[in-house]
């Protein structure tokens, strides 16, 4: 089951870039919550905080706090520990090129030590079922590359392969940007399903895709999290000047 | 706030229908979603005890510094020893090792090399190195840079790829194979062959008359003396054909390098194919070229099996192509083995010393002036 | 304008368009030329020697027929295992610095560009150094130096060509090992590494085809050996150094075997350069994207 993210006076900088500002945020868990805003507004930024993904470029920096569950990210555990506990799906699919559609599911737990074969078969299994895969491949699962599916599977490869790990907590930035409409529609009713298991966060710029499948959004812009409430009321009824102008197509 | 609805929309694209499951719903039917099993927890388990391997990745970090420091560590090594085993040499004779002689008193010729009678001096080691690299960078660099014109502005597609290989293939080949086809092959050839027409041509009475004050002709010039085939004019040869192709591949690179616009700039004006790789490839790769040719010269005077094998191994210094000579690299390659005492040894070894560092100043440069060109581009290992 | 100067200057320009054009291809037919002419007499000559006593018998004494160059072939063989020990390993993690650590760092600079200068270096001159180093303490000649001279000639290539190859893997490969929580040694080495593995090993399979033809650094370090020898810690024969021998002697027979050596070392060199050209054709990350 998943946990909640709270999260307390977040700045993030590139360099001398002050990407992020005093952002707070509490996420709920076994829900789906969109972010949405203009590009540059930092959304990907804040998304890549929560699994310490950010640090990983040199210039980078954070200051702040993010809760997932009762752990202090940033204090009580090492960037390691916490992309085990906070999957990742990419906004372009990833697969491992050398890899079959087996090991690339399977990598999050071989590549840690996990050997045992058959819960392995399992996992992998249930990782495809999980992300509507199945199907599609279960003939074909060592015997063909990671990289030879098309786009949409490769997306829905890279879900199942961050489902294997059993992460507590789902970021997924714009997953569907790259793909198809149907490959989207097939995402969207992926993501659907697997709140009620994890808590999931997506980062998007279509904003039908919010309403569509998100219970709680928040809009960013320029840094700061201007709105963040159930996505009727964003939608419908948003507080803020500056989120009208945005769902109303007046920029962004 | 006004709702949404009455809102005037301007743009009707932006209307959002409301979906209705904004709210949790129960999963559509159809997709029975598996319910996670008791390994959901294990993996979970498996997983937090697995700890934050900070401490290995510490040690990779450290293990792959360390390799990248054998770069360091080598030319450390190199030139360490070097200076070391060569104190002998160096503390007995200091700079006039690279001028002095002694003086036969019989002969009256100067006498550079004699092991035997303790006599190290290198001055013709210094001579034959770089007459046999110049003689082989004027055959080489028009011929280099003819053939990487060739293949980067005029070449049908489907010849590239053949010619690229063959270049690579003239790369690979060993200095020993080059020495050996040099011997039984280049050498018959020049002796035969080519050396009389060069000798009739420069040495000729009416040569002689029109040019002898250049000093170049004549029995005393370039090409005069005893025709044995080996000698500077086999080793220049036999050099050019090896340096050909580091100075083709870096030079086409280096022509690659030129972006496209400058090509086009000059053909809209209606210049001939030939003055578009002038004006608009040529001279913007120039200083490229000249790092190339530069890093030619480099290979040409630290190369040593082959020219060993053709040059002669006669320590002295003469003013004609044919004459039999010396190089630093060969001097080397021939008396180590049968260096007898220390002086003689630590001689060899402050030969190599030179040789070391005018090749590490010569590659540096030319290395640089590649770089200026290619921007950064990490330049071709060979 | 005066119309005929215009037309003699076009024609001008149009004729030296045609003499360059015509100089350039003689050029390329000139630098074609030399390796043509080597590899068609390497194989008149060279193939006649290799028979299968070639390939399994010692040299004879001087005077005698027959004979081979086993040992020479056998030590070569030793010699360059000793080396890729040596120098694929430590080459390998140098790369794996530049490339994974040291991005854009003065440090990974200073480091290329000393590899880069450094394989410009005479072999020779490797050679004295690992003569001073190890065979001089020594008080004999040893496979163990000749190798540690080949060793360390493939560090600088070796890292280089690794540098490179794991430069072209997409950082979406490694965001994608990052974001699952593998620690960074395991993703670099399981990963990135493995990803770029074919460019990688070409890499290596280029700086050990450029040592196996190496001879300078071989004649004060192994030294060469007549006999049949294994052992890393006695002289030993190498075949780029005992084509040299022969290749100098006034001894017909042992002319013959220096052919028979150089055609095999070329049909090694060839082999490895035309595997290295295919697999970059075929494209160095198989199904990357």
């Amino acid at each position: 089951m998943g946990v909640g993210i709270e999260v307390s006076n977040l700045n993030a900088w590139y360099g001398s870039n002050h990407t992020l500002q005093d952002i707070q945020l509490h996420i709920p868990a076994n829900h789906a919550t969109a972010l949405i805003g203009p590009s540059g507004c930092g959304k990907s930024t804040f998304v890549r905080c929560l699994n310490r993904m950010h640090e990983t470029n040199p210039i980078a920096r954070v200051t702040g706090t993010v809760r997932i569950g009762d752990l202090d990210i940033y204090k009580d555990a090492s960037p390691v520990e916490i992309r085990r506990r906070v999957g990742m799906v990419f906004q372009r699919p990833n697969p491992f090129p050398t890899m079959s559609i087996y090991d690339n599911v399977a990598s999050g737990l071989k590549l840690n030590g996990f050997s045992n074969r058959k819960v392995l078969d399992e996992i992998v299994e249930r990782s495809l079922r999980n992300s509507a895969l199945w199907d599609e491949v279960k003939d074909d699962l060592r015997k063909k590359s990671g990289a030879s599916l098309s786009g949409g599977q490769q997306q829905r490869m890279c879900i199942a392969r961050a489902l294997a790990v059993d992460p507590e907590v789902l970021l997924m930035d714009e997953p569907a940007s790259a793909l198809d409409p149907v490959s989207t529609s097939k995402i969207e009713d992926l993501i659907f399903e697997l709140k009620s298991q994890y808590t999931i966060v997506i980062v998007t710029h279509n904003m039908q895709q919010a309403a569509r499948v998100a219970e709680k959004t928040g809009f960013f812009l320029n840094g700061r999290m201007v709105e963040f409430d159930s996505t009727h009321k964003i939608f419908t009824n948003p507080s803020d000047k500056r989120t009208e102008d945005y769902i109303t197509g007046r920029f962004g | 706030m006004v709702p949404l609805a009455e809102t005037k929309i301007r743009r009707p694209e932006v209307a959002i229908e409301l979906p209705a499951l904004v709210v949790a719903e129960p999963s559509p039917d159809g997709v029975a979603l598996p319910v996670p099993p008791a390994e959901a927890s294990e993996i979970r388990r498996f997983l937090l005890a697995r700890g934050n391997s900070a401490l290995a990745d510490k040690l990779f970090l450290a293990v792959m510094a360390l390799c990248a420091l054998s770069i360091f560590a080598i030319v450390v090594l190199i030139a360490s020893q070097l200076v070391f085993s060569s104190q002998l040499s160096w503390h007995k004779f200091g700079l006039q090792f690279f001028y002095k002689f002694n003086v036969d008193p019989e002969t009256k010729l100067p006498v550079f090399w004699d092991p035997v009678a303790g006599t190290f001096y290198a001055l013709p080691f210094l001579y034959g190195t770089l007459v046999s690299s110049l003689v082989a960078l004027v055959i080489a660099v028009p011929l280099a840079i003819g053939s990487a014109i060739f293949l980067t502005e005029m070449c049908p597609r489907f010849l590239r790829g053949p010619l690229a290989f063959v270049t690579e293939l003239l790369a690979a080949i060993p200095s020993v194979v080059y020495g050996l086809w040099a011997v039984f092959v280049l050498v018959p050839l020049l002796r035969e062959h080519i050396n009389p027409v060069l000798m009739t041509i420069f040495n000729n009475s009416v040569t002689v008359k029109l040019f002898g004050w250049t000093g170049l002709v004549g029995n005393n010039g370039l090409f005069g003396g005893a025709n044995y085939g080996l000698g500077m004019l086999a080793a220049g040869v036999i050099l050019a054909v090896m340096i050909l192709p580091i100075i083709s591949s870096l030079t086409r690179e280096v022509m690659s390098a030129v972006p496209h616009s400058q090509r086009e700039a000059v053909l809209a004006l209606g210049a001939t194919r030939w003055e578009m790789i002038r004006m608009g490839v040529l001279r913007n790769a120039r200083i490229g070229i000249v790092g190339s040719v530069i890093l030619g010269l480099g290979r040409a005077l630290g190369e040593t099996m082959a020219v060993a094998m053709v040059i002669g191994n006669r320590p002295e210094i003469q003013k004609s192509l044919l004459s039999l000579g010396y190089s630093m690299a060969s001097v080397i390659a021939n008396e180590f083995s049968e260096a007898s005492d220390n002086l003689y040894l630590s001689a060899l070894i402050e030969i190599g010393l030179a040789l070391f560092i005018v090749t590490i100043i010569v590659n540096a440069l030319a290395r640089i002036l590649v770089w200026m060109v290619t921007r950064g581009v990490p330049a071709r290992v060979n | 304008m005066n119309l005929k100067k215009q037309g003699f200057h076009s024609k001008f320009r149009a004729a030296s368009d045609h003499l360059a054009t015509g100089l350039a291809i003689a050029a390329t037919l000139l630098v074609v030329a030399p390796l043509v002419a080597i590899f068609i007499y390497l194989i008149y000559k060279g193939a006649s020697s290799l028979n299968l006593a070639f390939f399994t018998h010692v040299p004879k004494p001087v005077g005698e027929d027959g004979g081979g160059m086993a040992n020479a072939i056998v030590g070569s063989g030793v010699l360059l295992g000793v080396a890729s020990l040596l120098g694929i390993p430590v080459g390998i993690g140098g790369g794996i610095y530049l490339a994974e650590f040291g991005r854009g760092t003065k440090f990974a600079n200073a480091v290329r560009f000393t590899a880069d200068v450094l394989n410009g270096v005479p072999s020779i001159v490797m050679g004295i150094a690992v003569y001073s180093l190890i065979v001089v303490p020594q008080h004999h000649f040893s496979a163990f130096s000749g190798g540690v001279a080949l060793g360390i000639m493939m560090i600088p290539t070796v890292t280089r060509t690794t540098e490179e190859m794991l430069l072209m893997v997409p950082n979406s490969v490694r965001e994608a090992a990052l974001g699952l929580g593998v620690p960074n040694w395991r993703s670099v080495l399981s990963i990135t590494l493995k990803t770029a593995s074919p460019g990688v090993i070409t890499g290596c399979m280029l700086a050990f085809a450029r040592v196996a033809g190496e001879t300078a650094p071989l004649i004060f370090t192994a030294f060469g050996n007549q006999f049949w020898s294994a052992s890393l810690n006695e002289p030993i024969a190498a075949l780029p150094l005992q084509i040299y021998v022969y290749a100098i002697s006034p001894y017909d027979e042992w002319h013959r075997l220096a052919w028979g050596g150089a055609l095999v070392l070329i049909i090694l060199i060839v082999f490895a350069v035309s595997l290295v050209r295919y697999v970059a054709s075929r494209g160095i990350l198989k199904g990357a994207s």
